[in-house]
């Protein structure tokens, strides 16, 4: 095939093995040195021409909201994917009583706007407060009342819906042979889960994963229309207090590229620690 | 997934909501779900269109075609769809306005719905073009050869061989854009465009009655989903005749 | 093949243009995307309604112009009218000095005072001292929020910043804050649905700060834009003597909305 492996630094997040081999060698092509002197000319005049100067007013908050997005993102990509294993083995050879409430809400989760399971999440279960006074009273009040539970809970529940499914398929792609094996071997049930199952079908689901950790920092700056603080939102009170409409845009854009980055970064990084050879 | 029982109204106060017609908000929700699928549809067609380019692009083009290729690709698929839509909500029809203006031209008045369609035609384009790719990649290069070899010209080949060869390898992904499509409609409402979301959150804040109207937004979207994948369904297997059967084909 | 493609691309692009060019005569006037009663709401029927939407059509109607109501989302509303997506803003906005810097606005139309809103039955009181530890909602890009900030940031727990004031009514009915401040008609409009009867009451009016706060509410104009301007104001002054203002008023209001 004629098609000489190109590649921009962060152009691949489902991971592609193959394209490693060939990438230095094809960076400093004539027409490559054009592309970039032309990209860093119109950075160049992006950061010259354009208004910068509110950028140390609101250098604090904009590290806060970093951080907040980050471990927003964190949080609920490690909880989701806690959750999306349960879901795929449900559905991958649980019982029916299991299996067919674990695809109810992966369906469900799947086939509706994120936006409107958060607004469903935080002012929908918001308006029901009123009516069930007991609620202010108990101890979660201090939690249901801030935002970023919620935050927290829908993006948690979205990961796990879509991972949920991923994880099914790697279960179910498992060769059966492997899990007869064990079982010969004598393993028990969870220790055939745990030593052969799980790593298999976690092996399987990576290069997915990083695809979907990409997706998941995507859909972090919905929660600024719940009112948590992310970059998103400190961008927007950038844009708020300052009239400008596209620095602050920009320079977000240009935050979640290096974000985006790093996670495809070190998603490699973690798949190439594992050896990969896939029975 | 509509549990009314939480909903303490009597359960004729909610059909009274819900009703289509003017005292009740049903009408409202429709016409956003009327928006929102003109956009679904809109915006997956220019990401077809768009798709079909960058793919060629991406596979025939000459290196600097490529390169600028990935690059959009890359921008699109790693900036949240929100702050996209942010920056060509407003820079995108500014920036099409002034070069008009520049050229001579009158100003044009870009609506909402035509600017929706272009924003997320725009994101979806990127991953279309990185599904065509792959579909076109997946034809066995003999069947291309042995066309060239009959000496077809690049159209016939297309219609003829690169199309159909291409169509199942390409129909889940695509299925699965159209689906993001429809959800992801729901983002311009952060825009102020009315569309199904916008209309429900009008809705609810007029109501107070905002778990209701959120359900029933859900209900809306999950249907879409469920009958696109019905139809979606049907495609596959009309597209898949002749092939041996796949397993896990998604 | 590339000439279907080409023929697809030139189609895609006249239908866009042709779609576009359809109302280029027309005045867009931009108001919040919201329920933000009394000014302007949507009813059941898609329609926008309210004392605002009647004023701003008598205005047009008065000076001649063909408008038509926009709705666009409050926090990017400024850019919208930057950017020419819409032409006028009509969504009950204080002229104030920090937006006259980006945009301008006519005479004010109205002018009513900003109020606390808390819980019902919770003692408080509209000044730095009585919102001591409180959490308050207010709406972002609005002279409450740059009061809020400037009075309370001090004293308070915490403020929140929400999209639309609905959504932080909502959410002192909720208990998730404890006050929010807004425009007086607004919050006593709400005081007075069954939500708002249950939950809330108003706590007072806030000590005005003219550089804040403003003078009133405007019209907001694109800057340079002076004809325009001018026409408003003319028909600003005009329905303010010839009663048509005070018959619009009297269908919402009971008292003088204009203020002194």
């Amino acid at each position: 095939m004629s098609e000489t492996p190109i590649e921009v630094p962060i152009e691949t997040f489902p991971i592609h093995k193959e394209k490693d081999s060939s990438r230095k060698a094809g960076l400093l092509q004539p027409h490559r040195i054009v592309l970039a002197l032309i990209g860093s000319a119109l950075v160049g005049s992006t950061v010259y021409f354009m208004r910068w100067d509110w950028l140390h007013n609101y250098g604090d908050l904009i590290m806060q909201g970093l951080w907040r997005t980050i471990w927003i993102l964190i949080a609920t990509v490690v909880l989701g994917f806690l959750l999306a294993v349960p879901l795929g083995l449900a559905q991958a050879s649980g019982p029916a009583i299991l299996a067919v409430p674990a695809r109810v809400f992966c369906t469900i989760i799947r086939g509706t706007p994120l936006l409107i399971q958060l607004w469903l999440l935080y002012y929908g279960l918001g308006s029901l407060f009123p009516q069930y006074p007991w609620i202010r009273g108990s101890e979660l009040w201090p939690y249901l009342r801030q935002a970023w539970p919620y935050a927290v809970l829908a993006l948690t529940l979205s990961y796990a819906g879509y991972e949920g499914e991923v994880m099914r398929g790697a279960f179910a792609s498992v060769p059966k042979g492997q899990l007869e094996a064990a079982r010969a071997f004598g393993m028990r049930r969870f220790t055939i889960f745990r030593r052969i199952w799980l790593p298999q079908a976690i092996h399987r689901a990576l290069p997915t994963l990083a695809g979907e950790a990409v997706l998941q920092l995507k859909s972090t700056p919905l929660v600024a229309t719940i009112t948590v603080v992310d970059l998103y939102s400190v961008a927007s009170r950038v844009r708020q207090d300052t009239f400008l409409t596209y620095e602050p845009l920009l320079l977000l854009a240009a935050g979640y590229l290096v974000i985006t980055g790093i996670i495809v970064f070190l998603f490699r990084r973690v798949e190439r620690l594992i050896p990969s050879k896939l029975g | 997934m509509a549990d009314t029982s939480i909903i303490p109204a009597a359960l004729s106060g909610i059909f009274e909501l819900l009703s289509p017609n003017p005292p009740g908000w049903g009408g409202n929700l429709l016409r956003g779900l009327a928006h929102s699928l003109q956009i679904a549809l809109g915006s997956f067609g220019m990401g077809l269109v768009i798709g079909t380019l960058g793919a060629y692009g991406k596979l025939y083009g000459g290196p600097v075609v490529r390169d600028l290729a990935a690059i959009y690709t890359t921008l699109v698929r790693a900036i949240p769809e929100l702050v996209l839509i942010l920056l060509l909500y407003y820079a995108g029809t500014d920036l099409i306005n002034r070069v008009l203006e520049g050229m001579g031209y009158q100003r044009v008045d870009i609506s909402g719905l035509v600017a929706g369609i272009v924003v997320l035609g725009f994101v979806q384009g990127a991953y279309a073009t990185e599904v065509l790719r792959g579909a076109i990649k997946s034809i066995p290069q003999g069947e291309v050869e042995a066309a060239r070899a009959y000496g077809m010209s690049p159209s016939l080949m297309m219609r003829r061989i690169t199309l159909p060869a291409m169509l199942p390898h390409a129909l889940p992904g695509l299925a699965n854009l159209w689906l993001i499509s429809t959800k992801d409609t729901s983002l311009l409402a952060v825009v102020g465009f009315a569309e199904l979301t916008l209309e429900t959150r009008q809705a609810a804040g007029a109501t107070k009655a905002y778990f209701l109207f959120y359900v029933a937004a859900g209900a809306l979207y999950l249907f879409i989903t469920l009958f696109s994948n019905a139809i979606i369904g049907r495609v596959e297997i009309w597209a898949r005749r002749g092939m041996p059967s796949v397993k896990e084909a998604r | 093949m590339k000439s279907i493609l080409k023929t697809t691309v030139a189609a895609v692009v006249l239908v866009v243009a042709g779609m576009g060019a359809a109302s280029a005569e027309q005045l867009k006037v931009g108001i919040a995307a919201e329920p933000y009663p009394p000014f302007t709401s949507p009813d059941a029927s898609g329609k926008w309604q309210g004392w605002e939407v009647d004023i701003i059509n008598a205005l047009c109607d008065q000076a001649k112009l063909d408008c038509v109501i926009t709705p666009v989302a409050w926090d990017g509303i400024i850019p919208a009218l930057t950017t020419k997506k819409i032409d006028m803003i009509a969504s009950s906005m204080s002229i104030t000095d920090e937006r006259l810097k980006t945009i301008d606005f006519s005479d004010k139309y109205y002018n009513t005072p900003t109020v606390i809103m808390g819980a019902k039955g919770e003692k408080m009181e509209p000044t730095p001292e009585g919102l001591k530890g409180k959490i308050i909602g207010v709406q972002v890009s609005t002279v409450h929020q740059a009061y809020a900030k400037k009075y309370f940031t001090s004293t308070a727990a915490e403020i929140k910043e929400y999209q639309t004031q609905d959504e932080a009514n909502q959410d002192l009915a909720a208990g998730r804050i404890d006050a929010t401040q807004a425009d007086s008609l607004a919050l006593e409009t709400f005081v007075q649905t069954d939500a708002g009867k249950a939950c809330c009451e108003i706590k007072g009016k806030v000590a005005d700060d003219l550089e804040i706060l403003g003078p009133g509410v405007g019209v907001g104009l694109r800057k340079g834009e002076t004809e325009l301007k001018d026409k408003i104001n003319a028909a600003i002054k005009a329905i303010r003597t010839d009663g048509k203002y005070d018959e619009i008023s009297k269908k919402y209001f009971n008292f003088d909305i204009y203020g002194g």
